[in-house]
């Protein structure tokens, strides 16, 4: 069980939480995730670990409500609990010698920036974030990376904000020395479509990149390889061998059809639940 | 006093149409009727040879003469004394290749039914009050890695020997593969529960949701934690794969997984549950072991019209418990014997189609004793199917040795461990079961859980002595 201490909602379907998880937030590492479950008979999903407070023993995770679970979830607020909650789990972000850091966030993938950008600005890096959202209303977070990293960027598909454009547009011209400069290392968390662009804009240029799959799981503890990503044509499980791969080795045709495999179930379960908020029988 | 018949008394079963579309336990156990009828059988013998078959050594004569005498709070002791999973046990122990196989009756007639009369005697043990306390006469915390089989059992005789311990579980149930791999039709979770109620009652502590290795780590176990001793019993979890073409097809399946769904999360009842398990017409299986018996029966309760088993050697190198076996063909499986799987086929659209296959003969024995299967030329045909699941076998999971320094594996993945005290190249670190073994029995995980829990005692209390 975790007590949730705190939430705030990002967007209209994004919502942040603050829980009281003192044994995962003393070992969270940036890249790492946990497993959540939110009632009996509830399934187990991965989420990616947005911070952590070793101090004050508290995790904060961002989620967007897309299926059964994570709207189950949207309906807990502070001072309810989430019934399991098991991590950190996957291997931590470890990059060598020091030099620029890209991060780019897609949605709500850009959470995951938070401990990222804070981590490798303490080791001396420097640091950039990229965020990219469809319009402003859907960026999240920007104001509370500003002081954790040296440049946030921002780019939306109107231009409602910052650059118009996409963020592997903006990351061609950092590359070609606009703004912070050509990084020397980008880390992609974000829809994986997103992910796959990024991979292609830094291939060519030559820039080591890490995407953080998001496969389907059950366990996620490297017990049903329901997991598995083909990366440098060998099959990997993201839960303990990622879930943060090279994004030029990484197949994304077959992981993103892998991650299709349930779309008429999970449609049954979300059909299910929204009806069942409508009538107020969650919670 | 009833006269000695030749044949084993049958379990009731349910009828097999009946029982191959629902998870309701196949076996109903015996009568007390038939349980006094079987225990006639055995023949006392001066020398009980079952008892060397057995990898605990159950008394299985005295507890069997307890129960021809009537005296079951005798039974249940004696065997609880030996087994500490005896209502598992009698379910899911390969009998015919260990205590039954060793029977004095088997050289003339039938053995005696060993197993089922320890499920019998177990079964009745549960109708009774617990009456199991705390009995913490120890100072020094012990903790348990993995709720498996071999940590239960080794958690049970700590606090038996009056240690307070605590069993850290990955995942948000206790009971590893007792609570995903094995079907609710042959292993009611209601037992498994009960196993843990006495745990718990004689005062063991269980965390879930605790990964040791990243939550806490092994040194942070004894430096910030103050446990004075460890078990590893985190089991052989992480699924093998063919290597072959096609097997990330949306379709394809390990066991483990196909298997987790249906009975850690509960997906038999989606959408009631959130956690969907999707099954098509027809399913084929890879694997002849108890894994995969449990799949393709599985796969049958889930709705699959037709399932079948592939696997590239014969009946007789299958590895499955032969009563498995027979369930499975009255249940409607189909098995394909010496069938090598070559290629999972794509329908077009990243799909299962069918699966391409080669047809095996039986050569020389190779490394494992077991004839070699040699593909026989031109023998290719598919088998059109809409699911494969892999049953291949399962490895240790390196979560925990890939983060605790100074703890050795062998080549396999293996924990080295010493075979009678279990204990690693950590001090005060011990392992058992399949952690160390690879996957094997839930008995021989028990047994290793026992001896390592005397193996703790005895070197704190040496230390404490000091």
């Amino acid at each position: 069980m975790a007590r949730i201490i705190e939430t705030r909602r990002l967007t209209p379907v994004t919502k942040l939480y603050r829980l009281d998880a003192p044994l995962i937030a003393a070992s969270a590492q940036p890249g790492q995730f946990v497993m959540l479950r939110v009632r009996e008979g509830g399934e187990r999903i991965p989420v990616t670990i947005a911070d952590y407070d070793r101090d004050r023993g508290i995790l904060t995770i961002v989620v967007q409500e897309v299926g059964a679970t994570t709207k189950r979830l949207a309906a807990l607020d502070a001072g309810d609990e989430i019934l399991d909650v098991a991590g950190p789990l996957g291997g931590a972000i470890e990059l060598p010698a020091k030099g620029h850091l890209c991060g780019i966030g897609g949605g709500f993938g850009s959470a995951a920036l938070l401990c990222l950008m804070r981590e490798y600005t303490a080791r001396g890096y420097k640091t950039t974030a990229i965020l990219g959202a469809r319009n402003k209303d859907l960026l999240i977070l920007a104001d509370e990376l500003k002081p954790l990293c040296d440049s946030v960027q921002v780019c939306t598909d109107d231009g409602s904000a910052g650059f118009k454009g996409f963020v592997t547009q903006r990351l061609a011209q950092l590359i070609e020395g606009d703004g912070p400069g050509r990084p020397d290392y980008v880390v992609a968390i974000g829809p994986m479509a997103m992910m796959r662009a990024i991979a292609e804009t830094t291939r060519a240029p030559k820039v080591k990149t890490l995407v953080s799959m998001d496969p389907l799981m059950v366990d996620g503890t490297g017990m049903c390889g329901g997991c598995r990503v083909t990366v440098g044509g060998r099959p990997q499980f993201a839960c303990v061998d990622g879930p943060c791969f090279d994004a030029h080795e990484v197949d994304f045709d077959v992981a993103m059809r892998r991650n299709k495999a349930y779309v008429n179930e999970e449609k049954i379960a979300r059909e299910r639940v929204d009806c069942m908020a409508a009538r107020k029988e969650l919670q | 006093m009833p006269v000695k018949r030749a044949e084993k008394t049958a379990m009731p079963v349910r009828e097999a149409l009946a029982r191959a579309h629902d998870f309701v336990e196949v076996n109903s156990g015996y009568t007390p009727m038939q349980a006094s009828f079987e225990s006639e059988r055995c023949l006392r013998c001066q020398d009980p040879v079952c008892v060397d078959g057995c990898p605990v050594n159950v008394p299985i004569p005295d507890f069997i003469h307890a129960v021809a005498d009537g005296d079951m709070a005798s039974a249940a002791k004696i065997l609880r004394s030996a087994n500490p999973l005896p209502a598992i046990c009698g379910r899911v122990c390969p009998q015919e290749s260990q205590c039954e196989a060793e029977c004095s009756m088997t050289k003339r007639f039938n053995p005696v039914a060993i197993g089922h009369l320890e499920r019998y005697v177990a079964d009745w043990e549960r109708t009774q009050p617990l009456t199991v306390k705390p009995n913490i006469t120890r100072k020094e915390k012990i903790a348990v890695i993995g709720a498996g089989p071999s940590g239960l059992v080794c958690a049970g005789e700590l606090a038996r020997l009056g240690y307070p311990v605590k069993i850290y579980e990955a995942l948000h149930a206790p009971g590893g593969v007792l609570r995903y791999g094995i079907p609710e039709f042959r292993l009611p979770k209601a037992i498994l529960d009960w196993e843990i109620g006495v745990l718990k009652a004689m005062g063991v502590e269980i965390e879930c949701n605790v990964i040791i290795g990243r939550t806490i780590t092994m040194d942070q176990l004894f430096d910030k934690m103050g446990y004075a001793a460890v078990f590893i019993g985190t089991g052989a979890g992480l699924p093998q794969f063919l290597g072959i073409p096609g097997e990330n097809l949306n379709g394809v399946m390990s066991a483990n997984e196909f298997l987790t769904r249906v009975n850690l999360m509960g997906g038999y009842k989606f959408p009631e549950n959130d956690t969907p398990v999707k099954v098509g017409k027809r399913v084929a299986v890879i694997g002849a072991g108890n894994t995969a018996m449990d799949a393709v029966r599985t796969s049958l309760r889930m709705g699959a019209e037709e399932a079948m088993i592939v696997y590239r050697r014969s009946e007789k190198e299958m590895g499955a418990r032969v009563e498995e076996y027979h369930h499975a063909i009255e249940e409607g499986v189909k098995f394909n014997w010496l069938t090598n799987p070559l290629e999972i086929v794509d329908d077009g659209s990243g799909w299962v189609s069918g699966l391409r296959c080669q047809k095996m003969q039986l050569g020389e024995p190779d490394a494992s004793g077991r004839a070699r299967p040699i593909a026989i030329p031109g023998s290719e045909f598919v088998l059109p199917v809409d699911n494969v699941i892999l049953a291949i076998g399962t490895t240790p999971n390196p979560l925990l040795t890939r983060t605790t320094a100074g703890l050795l594996t062998n080549k396999k993945g293996c924990l080295v461990a010493d075979e009678k005290s279990g204990l690693t190249s950590k001090t005060l670190v011990y392992a058992g079961g399949d952690a160390v073994t690879g996957a094997a029995t839930v008995i021989l995980a028990a047994g290793a859980g026992k001896r390592a829990a005397n193996a703790i005692h005895e070197a704190l209390g040496t230390r404490a002595s000091r």
